[in-house]
């Protein structure tokens, strides 16, 4: 262990998405691809086919006019801590080379491009659909290569690649933080593109650890859950809305099960770092 | 006086009628290496997989060609291992069988990753907690078994055996043959079960994921045993085909019937324990995730529960209840047609734990996905079959593979 890293303590590196606020403006993606040097394919309409680190999904309560209703969920990489919050995320312990790797002391969830043969075993294992493979190689227009972001490697075919929470501004931050002789990053000093971006600030980013930041208190509103719970993947997003419907086409529910009732046991495991 | 390449006593067909057939299947072989090029080259955007499809045709290939060649590790744990001699008669066959099934497989992985040249990576950083890695190293060192198993049949061609050091030492090699049978069953009874364990590890996957003993999901015991039951049956399958295109017996009959009442036991052991898990995961484990048993089968094009049906009926408890009756195997269309339907139940168990576990939605807003695969992908899992025919053809015409052959055609 570096002497860096003994005077840092263990975050757990964390977002909670308002879907009530969500406008779906789709201003997250846009910021992500700009931030993350992530390429699009010339046909940009096979959504299964094509990358994004952050997607939009809109869903609707089946109704028909004038009772409908909208809600978009804007889906990133859920940063799983795992089945028994050890960061045995189900993607991490699939990986036969590990080129994937959950980092025990932010909990965030790495790609290692250059590891990665691509096997894509990852995908199988992501329950979310976080993971995106490179099936062309990464060609941006003219000029357009000019603008790419210095602090996040392009990706090559072949190899698979997701949302990294932005992990390359973390370590912006704690650089600064050391240089200034502090062991902690403030809360407004690491904070992904897509929350930067949102304009009805819908997404907040924190440690789920900290009393101090705001998703600590967030994430454990009444109001808050998360994507399939009943999986035990653990992930730190967590969504907040008020309407049921949209808790219901959250997670899968047996007939007579209603998800209040449904509250994983896992919420309330302890983490253990 | 030069020594005939073709062993002694036996009667092949002419060179002109042997060089036909090894282009038509030259000709197969040439599609799917063209295809293998063409992925090699341009990428796996040559395939019909996509972001939700990571898994698809080739992953189907590589888990059925295994669970098919595990003749070879059965039949040769059956003779070396559990004494049964008379097995000898079809060993080398089974041997054969299995490297055509085992090399494939590897080819296909190979084909099936984004960075093949950095295929090696599975085992220079490998991660212990993956089933994939147990499945290369085990898949690796069992082909290297398999290969040596091989060598003392290649080198009985009549061409290679004159010459004394490798006519004895091919001779020594068989006597030593039981050691590299146990450490192939070893190996085997690990790489099956990590092919099962692939799927069966996957929590975030209702449909696939399953408990376990340990480290071991259910999957991982009953892919194993899967495979030791439908192993015999491909190669007993494989050997009638070869004895109706070379038109004389290779095998006493005997040989299939007893093979076939091993696989019926198998089979029927195997499909007790399947049903036993496919039950436990309907009432269980999927609710427990929030799904019922219909979720999965329902609301597509495809994955009806007739498929649950025909794996475990039809191709399932029927096969094996043939298998095991005297009756059933006395009689050869009955005995072939369950054979037949055994490795397609197994085929079906190797596509749902596959196709089927990227299809089924897991959030409620998102729908069934569905894949086609191409062109591209299908040439390169018929290549397979090309590759073997010809390995099979050469197998056959130059090495002694059959030690009945001459006693069952004594006009020949």
């Amino acid at each position: 262990m570096t002497k860096q890293e003994q005077h840092t303590s263990t975050k757990r590196y964390g977002m909670v998405i308002d879907l009530d606020r969500c406008t779906g403006c789709g201003a997250c993606m846009v910021a992500c691809y700009a931030e993350n040097n992530v390429p699009f394919s010339k046909d940009e309409s096979d959504k299964m086919l094509t990358l994004n680190w952050i997607r939009v999904f809109k869903v609707d309560n089946g109704k028909p006019f004038p009772d409908t209703e909208i809600c978009y969920i804007p889906k990133p990489c859920m940063q799983c801590d795992g089945e028994h919050m050890d960061g045995h995320s189900p993607c991490v312990s699939v990986c036969p080379a590990v080129a994937t790797d959950y980092d025990h002391l932010t909990g965030i969830v790495s790609q290692i491009y250059t590891r990665c043969f691509g096997c894509r075993y990852c995908m199988a294992a992501c329950p979310y659909h976080a993971r995106k493979f490179n099936w062309w190689d990464p060609v941006w227009p003219a000029e357009m290569e000019k603008y790419l972001n210095p602090d996040v490697s392009v990706r090559m075919r072949g190899v698979v690649e997701k949302c990294s929470f932005c992990y390359h501004r973390y370590q912006k931050a704690r650089n600064k933080a050391y240089l200034e002789g502090r062991d902690e990053v403030y809360e407004d000093e690491y904070q992904p593109a897509c929350v930067e971006a949102c304009p009805t600030k819908a997404i907040t980013f924190g440690d789920l650890l900290n009393p101090e930041h705001q998703v600590y208190k967030l994430s454990k509103s009444r109001k808050a859950f998360r994507l399939l719970e009943k999986l035990n993947t653990n992930p730190k997003v967590y969504y907040m809305t008020s309407k049921k419907w949209v808790r219901r086409k959250t997670d899968n529910y047996i007939e007579n099960e209603s998800p209040g009732e449904t509250r994983n046991s896992s919420k309330t495991q302890k983490a253990s770092h | 006086m030069t020594t005939p390449a073709i062993p002694e006593g036996v009667k092949r067909c002419s060179t002109g009628k042997f060089a036909l057939g090894l282009a038509v299947a030259g000709a197969v072989l040439l599609w799917g290496v063209y295809a293998m090029f063409l992925v090699w080259y341009k990428g796996l955007n040559q395939t019909g997989m996509d972001n939700a499809y990571g898994f698809a045709l080739w992953i189907w290939a590589d888990l059925a060609i295994i669970a098919f060649g595990g003749g070879a590790f059965f039949s040769g744990f059956l003779t070396y291992i559990i004494g049964r001699k008379e097995l000898k008669s079809i060993i080398n066959y089974a041997v054969i069988i299995g490297v055509i099934c085992y090399s494939s497989a590897l080819l296909i992985l190979g084909l099936d990753v984004g960075q093949p040249l950095r295929g090696w990576f599975i085992f220079w950083h490998a991660n212990v907690h993956s089933m994939l890695t147990e499945v290369a190293f085990c898949l690796s060192l069992y082909l290297g078994v398999l290969v040596i198993e091989f060598i003392p049949v290649v080198l009985e061609n009549p061409k290679l055996d004159r010459f004394r050091f490798i006519h004895h030492f091919s001779h020594n090699m068989h006597e030593v043959m039981a050691v590299f049978a146990a450490t192939g069953v070893f190996l085997s009874f690990f790489h099956q079960g990590s092919l099962g364990g692939v799927a069966g590890v996957l929590y975030g996957r209702p449909f696939s994921f399953r408990e376990g003993l340990l480290i071991w999901p259910w999957t991982f015991f009953l892919f194993t045993w899967s495979a030791a039951a439908v192993g015999p049956c491909v190669t007993v399958l494989i050997t009638w085909l070869t004895e109706k295109i070379a038109g004389k017996k290779l095998v006493k009959q005997e040989i299939f019937r007893m093979l076939g009442k091993i696989s019926g036991w198998m089979l029927l052991t195997y499909m007790i324990a399947k049903i036993a898990d496919t039950w436990y995961w309907a009432a269980v484990t999927a609710p427990s995730k929030g799904f019922a048993l219909m979720d999965f089968y329902t609301n597509n094009p495809i994955y009806g529960i007739w498929i649950l049906i025909a794996e475990l009926v039809v191709c399932g408890l029927v096969p094996a209840l043939i298998l095991i009756s005297r009756k059933g195997r006395e009689n050869n269309f009955l005995l072939a047609g369950a054979m037949i339907l055994a490795v397609i139940g197994i085929g079906i168990n190797r596509w749902v734990m596959i196709l089927q576990v990227m299809a089924a939605p897991l959030l409620p807003f998102q729908d069934w996905y569905m894949y086609m695969p191409t062109w591209q992908e299908i040439a390169t899992t018929i290549l397979p079959i090309a590759y073997g025919t010809i390995l099979i053809m050469l197998a056959y015409r130059y090495l002694p593979i059959f030690p009945q052959e001459k006693e069952l055609n004594p006009g020949s």
